[in-house]
């Protein structure tokens, strides 16, 4: 008790604790008031601003992902596949997600093999890269063992992705590359075409473009229409799962005219000459063969050639780059004589009856200067047939004359000289069909009579593809019916296939008809008359066929001057040509043959012809 | 009025145990299991290793709360003392750990003295105000002003700005709690308000400053400092009224929202649970308090009343300066949502501070016999 009281007399226990529950309840009316403040903010959050704050939500973790459409198939006209889709795996870097990418190329180093012109390339195209969170393809084609080791690593190896992707392949590598052309990855002048085309979207998820031939020329059929998948995303950008899709629709497959067997023909009858062949399906002139020797491999594009492999291209003095069946321009030679003659034929300045002595040589009136004949001691006499068939020269030369240039330059457009032929592919040059106004523009002098007597026998300024001249064979051989050459024959879809018709255009309309058979016969008798010029080559044939032989003198398509003595003869030969049809009476094939630098048409260029003849003879007996 | 705490379940009661404060914190604690199972990307390891945690926290607790309160009347100034000088020896000698020093290396283990200071702080100035009939004379407030500022100084200097923050307020409010007078309050938050411009320019450090511009101003560094907020936000605000749901937050489960299972932990409990969910969560707080605030009422005499009630309020400041900080109303510093977010060494301390409160609701019988 007294312990109480004196407890009491320091302190007042009840009025501590009142003045302490005072205090709590104070304390209390703050919690409840800074809780109120809290909910209440946290209530402005959730519902007030909740659709905003929903559709940043939204924002991150949505992207739209575009998914490219798998590339049309390209057949041969067998249904042999000549361009594919193949799976390959690339090692790709998402250079927005790395945080030091020096120690990461250091890291995949030491995991797999990695050239040092890879990495190169790869710094330059990721400063290059022109949408952020793309992938950058630092290796592709990777082993099966190089992506198992990365995919092994894969989780320290942040930024870094293995990647299974589509690629195209070209089964037949440079049997097609002029022909089909290649895809490789979309540059940055393709990007401005696609943006000027108004293109960019449909090829969001694209990373190839046609480049050449084929690929390049049907590029929007080939490719389909873009789809997109929208897709959750992690803070990293990583696809976590798909939320709706629009599936893409597949670009169209094509198949083409070619006989892929026939260019392997066409391939090893030229072997290691440089030249060009061109056969053509007579009916329609859809496109049996085009091959330009050299060729090159079109699958070393498709996955980013290398600068070296590029140069050597570039550098090869054989220029295989070029295709030199719709870009070699070729001086056609005697290839065209059968046209000049019906052009005489025409004009009534020769009949079957016309004749003319030829010396060996052919002059001007008033004029010393000689124009020989190829057979220095002449031909004698000589009418249509024989001008054709053994090629008289001094025939031609007056024949031309009288003709004068206006005519020739006018009556050989008609035949598509000095014009593109419309081949579905781009690389193609109009090489010239000379006329007084060409002349005048390109060197300011008027056109002399000199000039046309060299035209006459297909020489001087006149040059020609081989594509063109076998147009010009095949508008002969079908009595001036002009199609447009096609290599594309029809295009495949879900629906089935859709025919490709052909194009023709303005037929070549002569007064009398008779004059196409006079020339025809002239020309089976190129390769049936023992005097003919084709005649060794086609000894023996079972069908009728017809042809011209050509020998161009010229010194080298090739531009480069830098040949050393041996080059330089060797250069200097002849052009051998060729151009013939069959069956004569129900034209079939129509074939163009040129080789370079060999020497006579008739012993060169005709063997190659009768062997794209007899395989097509061979292997295409409903059309026999 | 003491008598009627005697009426609690026997067992628990013999054990110091107050089951209606358990039962609060064990709620809170399986709520936060949950959280983090969905924060982590359900990391079973994770929740593994906070069960243990929680164990060893509940061990903690109960072990405090055998303690008698007068043992911790006796040993307050030692304590308080001791703590002072390892926090300076922390300065001299600690090891840095994200850009601050706060560990102590004694070779056997690492401690940290900011944390027994949570404790330190408030037994000591409970112990020091009620030496003294309350309410304190301003002398003897300005006195204990002194005490609370000498180890708050010290932890901000380390620089560990959220626990300098806790540790103020758990001496603030004995003070305010012992009946401090009102014109006194008013000098300090007078005093706050000159301070704070001093503090700004002198003591805080390029980072503090730094994340008090960034809440400021959140919009002004999307992509830097200000990433954790606007991402906090959005996941706070998308949740809606009933939230989207358990593991399916998409701004914590893509991982956009930063220190999902730590300090940001409400952040991804408002995605999942909404508002409704929020309410829910600051309710089962509000009833710990309450809790709290009923044993220090109860409690027998200044010193108990003073300490259980301090650290019940300085257990609001943790929720509210996480949640503040986590929904943007706050600036970002340290300090987890206590008993939900994921480890840390507060997690122990806070349970310590419960033992503390349930040694008072239980140890009556002592206290009134002494």
């Amino acid at each position: 008790m007294l312990n109480w009281r004196r407890r009491v007399a320091i302190r007042d226990h009840l009025a501590e604790a009142n003045l302490f529950a005072r205090r709590v309840i104070v304390a209390l009316v703050m919690v409840v008031v800074l809780g109120t403040i809290l909910a209440l903010n946290m209530r402005g959050l959730q519902v007030d601003k909740h659709q905003d704050y929903q559709t940043r939500a939204d924002g991150n973790r949505i992207k739209v992902l575009p998914i490219a459409p798998n590339r049309g198939l390209i057949y041969d006209r067998f249904g042999r596949i000549l361009a594919e889709n193949t799976s390959f795996y690339s090692l790709e870097i998402i250079p927005e997600q790395v945080d030091d990418m020096d120690e990461l190329l250091a890291e995949l180093t030491e995991l797999i093999p990695l050239e040092a012109d890879l990495i190169e390339d790869f710094s330059k195209n990721a400063r290059q890269q022109r949408r952020k969170f793309k992938p950058v393809v630092l290796k592709s084609r990777l082993s099966e063992e190089e992506a198992a080791i990365i995919a092994v690593n894969q989780h320290r190896l942040h930024g870094a992705y293995i990647e299974a992707r589509l690629k195209r392949h070209y089964p037949y590598a440079e049997l097609t590359t002029h022909a089909i052309g290649y895809v490789a990855k979309i540059n940055q002048k393709d990007a401005n075409n696609l943006e000027m085309e108004g293109k960019t979207a449909n090829y969001q998820g694209t990373d190839d473009i046609g480049k050449l031939g084929i690929e390049k020329y049907y590029e929007d059929t080939l490719h389909g229409q873009v789809g997109y998948q929208e897709v959750e995303v992690n803070n990293r950008g990583r696809p976590i799962r798909t939320l709706s899709e629009q599936p893409p629709t597949p670009g169209q497959d094509l198949v083409l005219s070619l006989d892929i067997e026939m260019q392997k023909v066409a391939k090893q009858a030229l072997g290691e000459r440089r030249g060009a062949i061109v056969v053509l399906d007579a009916k329609d002139n859809g496109i049996l063969s085009i091959y330009s020797n050299p060729s090159y491999d079109p699958n070393l594009f498709v996955h980013g050639i290398s600068s070296k492999n590029y140069k050597a291209l570039l550098s090869n003095k054989d220029r295989p780059l070029i295709n030199r069946a719709t870009q070699g321009r070729y001086p056609p030679a005697s290839t065209i004589k059968p046209h000049i003659g019906l052009l005489g034929l025409e004009s009534g300045l020769i009949t079957t009856k016309t004749r003319i002595w030829d010396p060996g040589y052919y002059q001007l009136k008033d004029i010393e200067h000689k124009y020989r004949d190829w057979k220095a001691w002449g031909h004698g006499w000589v009418d249509i047939y024989k001008a054709i068939e053994e090629s008289c020269d001094v025939y031609y030369y007056d024949l031309a004359v009288r003709l004068g240039m206006d005519s020739i330059s006018e009556f050989m457009s008609q035949f598509g000289f000095g014009e593109l032929t419309g081949i579905d592919i781009h690389e193609e040059t109009s090489a010239t069909m000379p006329s007084r106004d060409w002349k005048y523009g390109r060197f300011r002098q008027p056109w002399y009579a000199g000039d046309t007597i060299s035209i006459g026998i297909g020489q001087g300024y006149w040059t020609a593809t081989p594509i063109q001249l076998a147009l010009a064979t095949s508008i002969l051989a079908n009595e001036g019916t002009h199609f447009e050459p096609k290599l594309l024959k029809t295009t495949k879809t879900q629906t089935g296939e859709l025919p490709v018709p052909a194009i023709d255009r303005k037929p070549v309309e002569i007064k009398s008809q008779r004059n196409w058979q006079i020339i025809k016969t002239a020309m089976e008798g190129v390769v049936v008359k023992p005097t003919g010029s084709g005649h060794a080559a086609y000894r023996d044939v079972s069908y009728k066929a017809a042809g011209k032989t050509g020998t161009a003198q010229v010194i080298s398509i090739a531009q480069d001057q830098e040949y050393d003595a041996d080059e330089i003869e060797e250069r200097h030969r002849d052009n051998a040509l060729f151009v013939g049809f069959a069956p004569v009476d129900d034209p079939q094939i129509v074939v163009a043959v040129i080789i370079e630098n060999v020497g006579g048409g008739g012993k060169n260029a005709a063997p190659v012809a009768r062997t794209m003849m007899d395989y097509y003879f061979a292997h295409y007996p409903e059309n026999f | 009025m003491n008598a009627q705490v005697g009426n609690q379940t026997g067992l628990l009661r013999k054990l110091h145990i107050d089951a209606p404060l358990l039962l609060g914190l064990v709620v809170l604690m399986v709520a936060g299991l949950f959280i983090i199972y969905s924060a982590s990307g359900q990391d079973t390891a994770l929740i593994t290793r906070q069960i243990t945690r929680l164990s060893i926290a509940l061990g903690v607790m109960f072990v405090v709360a055998q303690i008698p309160p007068s043992f911790y009347l006796r040993w307050a100034p030692p304590l308080f003392i001791g703590g002072c000088l390892l926090l300076i020896a922390v300065l001299l000698f600690g090891s840095m750990g994200k850009g601050a020093q706060r560990w102590l290396d004694i070779g056997v283990t690492k401690i940290q003295p900011s944390e027994m200071m949570k404790l330190a702080v408030p037994i000591m100035i409970a112990w020091f105000i009620a030496r003294k009939p309350l309410p304190p004379s301003i002398g003897y407030s300005i006195a204990g002003f002194a005490l609370i500022m000498f180890p708050t100084m010290l932890i901000a200097k380390q620089p560990d700005l959220g626990t300098s923050l806790l540790i103020a307020s758990s001496g603030l409010f004995v003070l305010f709690l012992a009946g401090l007078s009102w014109h006194l309050i008013g000098g300090f938050t007078i005093l706050g308000l000159i301070t704070a411009p001093i503090l700004w320019y002198f003591y805080m450090h390029e980072y503090q400053k730094q994340r008090v511009l960034t809440f400021l101003n959140p919009e002004t560094d999307p992509l830097g400092s200000g990433y954790h907020i606007i991402q906090s936000k959005i996941a706070i605000g998308s949740g809606g009224m009933w939230g989207k749901g358990w593991l399916k937050g998409t701004q914590s489960q893509l991982e956009f929202l930063p220190e999902r299972h730590t300090d940001f932990i409400f952040a991804v409990f408002a995605e999942e649970f909404g508002w409704v969910g929020v309410l829910s969560l600051l309710a089962i707080y509000f009833y710990i308090i309450a809790r709290g605030m009923v044993i220090a009422i109860r409690a027998p005499d200044a010193f108990t009343k003073l300490l259980a009630g301090s650290i019940t309020l300085t257990f609001f400041v943790y929720v509210f300066v996480n949640m503040g900080m986590v929904s943007g109303i706050l600036p970002v510093v340290g300090v987890p949502l206590p008993l939900v977010s994921y480890g840390g060494t507060s997690m122990v301390t806070i349970m310590a501070g419960f033992g503390i409160i349930m040694a008072i609701g239980t140890h009556r019988r002592f206290l009134r016999d002494n």
